[in-house]
């Protein structure tokens, strides 16, 4: 090994990486972060808030969301890399669903954008599945005893997005207002909805 | 594999700590390490997906546990790049002036190892049970659901079986179905009635109950 002891920072082996592909030729200075500048912009949760406050305000629109979330994600915009095929679960006032990917850290980057830290740390990788009620108590979900809990583990391609319940005391407010206070914890399962 | 990353059901770990309105992106060498993956699957086109799961499981089991997630997806995407021929790590190494740690190498499975679907093809309110297969490459039944029996909620569309992507064998598709498992039959407790946790899996990892 040509390297010595020490082991190189992440940040280090990107860099090696970059300069290595970028003197073959592979690849143009600057490349990678244009990458990531597009992604941060392409896959972005705040479109599954539009998407959730579109379901609650128009019934029509809530009913192809649950028949096809693809279709239904993909008329506002939101389609691409890991939202090739999108099911949407509807909680209710007896259902309460929450996702995981226990075996790396697969969502829907279209509407929930990157997985953030907590959701690919071991932790919530491990636990969720082993005691789904008493983890999400945990998380701040309290759920009455009658309200069934199921747990989705994104172990294949489908992916999936919550759609929560709509707080009450927002009957009046205008979907702009109810994207505003979707949170990806919500679409993700793991936080309930208040004003 | 039985591999570090199949984390499911696995205790110990301790709390879940969620950072409210979390950026993308924690430091600029996590949306590089990204974009490389992207890079080297879409683009580059040096290896697909499972290849790249694959060799995120085939880290050392200390490395993983230790690793941040975009540490992870660097170490998977750059031993990939090195076992395809793309980059040498000799280079690499002296280009950063250290050792650049990498995944280990992929068992030796053969394709017949690969098993045939079982049984025609499943419906919504099946019950299907998960075969006790032991693939020691790249599979994505999670040990926690091996052996357990459940009902098909959901078939979704063929998609590729990542056992054979993974390691090269001949392609092909299969239907995955979202099966319910209640968490009484995964774990054996009386108190967990009332919870369910559902799991999509290719049609060759089930079959029907005996």
């Amino acid at each position: 090994m040509s390297g010595g002891d020490r082991i190189a920072t992440p940040a280090e082996r990107v860099a090696a990486v970059e300069r290595a592909l970028t003197d073959e030729g592979r690849i143009e200075a600057g490349t990678l972060d244009g990458l990531a500048a597009s992604a941060e912009q392409q896959f972005d949760w705040h479109n599954g808030a539009r998407v959730v406050a579109k379901a609650w305000t128009d019934p029509t629109y809530k009913a192809r969301l649950l028949a096809d979330g693809t279709k239904a994600c993909a008329e506002l915009g939101f389609e691409g890399p890991q939202g090739e095929y999108i099911v949407v679960l509807e909680n209710t006032p007896t259902l309460h669903n929450a996702v995981v990917c226990t075996q790396c850290s697969c969502t829907a980057w279209p509407v929930l954008g990157l997985p953030p830290d907590w959701y690919k740390a071991p932790a919530y990788r491990a636990r969720l599945v082993r005691a789904p009620r008493g983890v999400l108590a945990e998380m701040g979900v309290e759920l009455a005893a009658d309200v069934r809990v199921r747990i989705t583990d994104t172990t294949a391609e489908t992916r999936f997005l919550v759609l929560p319940l709509r707080p009450a005391g927002t009957e009046d407010w205008s979907e702009e207002a109810l994207a505003a206070i979707v949170t990806r914890e919500s679409m993700i399962g793991v936080a309930l909805l208040t004003v | 594999m039985n591999g570090i990353h199949d984390l499911g059901g696995m205790e110990g770990f301790g709390a879940i700590d969620v950072e409210s309105d979390e950026p993308t992106f924690h430091e600029g060498w996590q949306g590089r390490a990204f974009a490389l993956n992207m890079l080297g699957i879409g683009i580059l086109r040096a290896y697909n997906a499972d290849e790249y799961r694959h060799a995120v499981e085939r880290m050392a089991p200390a490395h993983y546990l230790g690793a941040s997630y975009y540490e992870r997806m660097l170490t998977g995407a750059t031993t990939l790049l090195v076992e395809k021929g793309v980059l040498d790590l000799a280079t690499l190494e002296s280009i950063a002036g250290a050792t650049i740690p990498l995944a280990r190498a992929v068992a030796d499975v053969v394709e017949d190892e690969i098993v045939e679907p079982a049984a025609a093809s499943f419906a919504v309110g099946d019950r299907v049970r998960v075969r006790g297969v032991q693939f020691r490459g790249h599979t994505r039944v999670p040990r926690y659901v091996r052996g357990k029996t459940g009902v098909v909620l959901h078939v979704a569309p063929a998609f590729g079986h990542p056992d054979t992507s993974a390691h090269g064998f001949a392609a092909r598709s299969e239907p995955t179905y979202h099966v319910e498992f209640e968490a009484t039959e995964l774990w054996g407790e009386d108190d967990l009635a009332g919870e369910s946790v559902v799991v999509d899996l290719w049609e060759s990892y089930l079959e029907a109950p005996q």
